[in-house]
């Protein structure tokens, strides 16, 4: 084998390291405009699947415009803040600002059959990275309409179920608020869900962690909107 | 090149045959068992992370093989990791710019083939001391041998565990359910895929003479 000089070493490294960080900063810059995109449609999708429109990458930008009709941002006091723009509100940032300081976007959309559903984001922690979704709302503030949930980095197969059909469509249904108008959020439950109940999912197996996260996050989420949401009620009374 | 030899020489096609079988890097050599494990619930994840393996393992291959006559040889497995990590983030980024969806599906694991030790083992072991185009073939064959054992765990756990392949309700339309059959849980989960691999490699064992050892 033969020996090579520490300053030839050193020359080597550097010019290994200079070589690897442009071929790496170039792609990323190459491709940043079509992640960015990508990410942007992905939330487009959510939001439409946690209202049941069945959407894909191409169709996904014509149907938001079609359906989702208004969207707007309200502060803890549930005061609209008007220099908002919902869309571009990263609830992961939200979620880590005290309570009174949360900005909390919500989104409306009008269906085909004239209701009005109210959708709202959550984010939280799954086991190995974020995990988010969308929740939609019947106009009683109380039952769910839909949901959708994904994550970044969650164990495909196991968390990563999180983001199946069968998974968000058990949350159809559900209630938030139990019969005295207080706030009970839903509940994962591990070992299959009491189909009677009114705010009870199953959890997913092998992913215990995960489920718990989500739980959390429900709670968390949609907690910050209960003033708002317990408010609409009464107007709506 | 003196010594120019056909560029698929019955020597050639043994390094892209033997990783299918004999010198099969999961069953025989038993690495890269951690995400033969954790990515084989579903079929199409393991799919796409077995292209994924094949391009870096193969572009690594080639590239160190091409400067391994200027890589000292006291930094060797740092230029070898540097040249891994950079291959699997570009292949990450391409996934997330162009198939956003897979990108998404396989999340941990396109970042953990890094840590793959059969692309490290190719690197060290094959790379270093042979020319380019073997060093590709080299690649292509292990990789695919690796993606040979994915597929078939893959496809096993799907089928038994969620009923389906590639997402296709197979035995759902097969009517298989009403006759009382349900899918077997324990399917999904990492212990089911190790017996499976064991499974293989006992089959495999027991019908290649080659590998089977005298006590």
């Amino acid at each position: 084998m033969k020996s090579f000089s520490n300053t030839y070493i050193f020359v080597f490294s550097t010019i290994m390291v200079v070589i690897v960080a442009a071929l790496l900063s170039t792609a990323a810059m190459v491709l940043q405009p079509l992640q960015e995109k990508n990410i942007e449609i992905q939330k487009k999708r959510n939001i439409l699947s946690s209202i049941r429109i069945e959407n894909n990458a191409k169709t996904a930008e014509e149907l938001y415009d079609k359906y989702i009709s208004n969207s707007f941002v309200i502060n803890a006091k549930t005061e609209e803040q008007e220099s908002f723009n919902a869309f571009e509100i990263e609830m992961g940032l939200e979620m880590r600002n005290s309570p009174d300081k949360r900005s909390l976007p919500i989104f409306i959309s009008s269906l085909d059959d004239g209701t009005k559903k109210y959708i709202v984001p959550v984010h939280g922690k799954g086991l190995w990275g974020p995990i988010y979704g969308f929740i939609s709302l019947n106009d009683d503030f109380t039952t769910l309409y839909g949901a959708v949930f994904n994550h970044d980095d969650e164990t495909p197969g196991l968390g990563a179920e999180i983001n199946t059909d069968w998974f968000g469509a058990q949350f159809a249904d559900k209630k938030i608020f139990n019969n005295n108008m207080e706030f009970i959020s839903i509940d994962l439950v591990k070992g299959g869900a009491d189909p009677e109940s009114l705010n009870e999912v199953d959890g997913i197996s092998g992913g215990t962690l995960t489920s718990n996260g989500l739980e959390k996050m429900l709670y968390d989420c949609l907690g910050s909107y209960q003033t708002y949401f317990k408010n609409q009620m009464k107007n709506n009374k | 090149m003196s010594d120019k030899e056909p560029l698929f020489s019955s020597k050639n096609v043994k390094l892209l045959t033997n990783p299918l079988n004999v010198d099969n890097p999961i069953t025989v050599q038993v690495l890269g068992i951690c995400s033969a494990l954790a990515i084989t619930v579903k079929l199409e994840p393991a799919v796409v992370m077995a292209i994924s393996v094949m391009v870096v393992l193969a572009v690594s291959n080639v590239v160190i093989s091409a400067i391994r006559k200027f890589i000292p040889p006291r930094i060797r497995i740092i230029v070898q990791l540097t040249v891994i990590a950079t291959m699997v983030i570009l292949v990450d980024q391409i996934l997330k710019a162009f198939a956003y969806d897979v990108s998404k599906q396989l999340s941990v694991f396109v970042g953990l083939i890094i840590t793959n030790c059969i692309i490290m083992g190719r690197l060290e072991a094959f790379a270093m001391i042979n020319r380019p185009w073997t060093a590709f073939l080299d690649g292509i064959g292990n990789s695919a041998g690796y993606g040979l054992i994915l597929i078939i765990v893959s496809f096993f756990r799907e089928l038994l565990g969620s009923g389906e392949i590639f997402g296709y309700p197979v035995l759902e339309k097969l009517g298989i359910y009403n006759t009382g059959y349900e899918n077997n849980g324990f399917m999904i989960l990492p212990p089911m895929a190790l017996i499976i691999i064991g499974i293989i490699i006992w089959v495999q064992r027991s019908r290649t003479k080659e590998l089977i050892e005298e006590n």
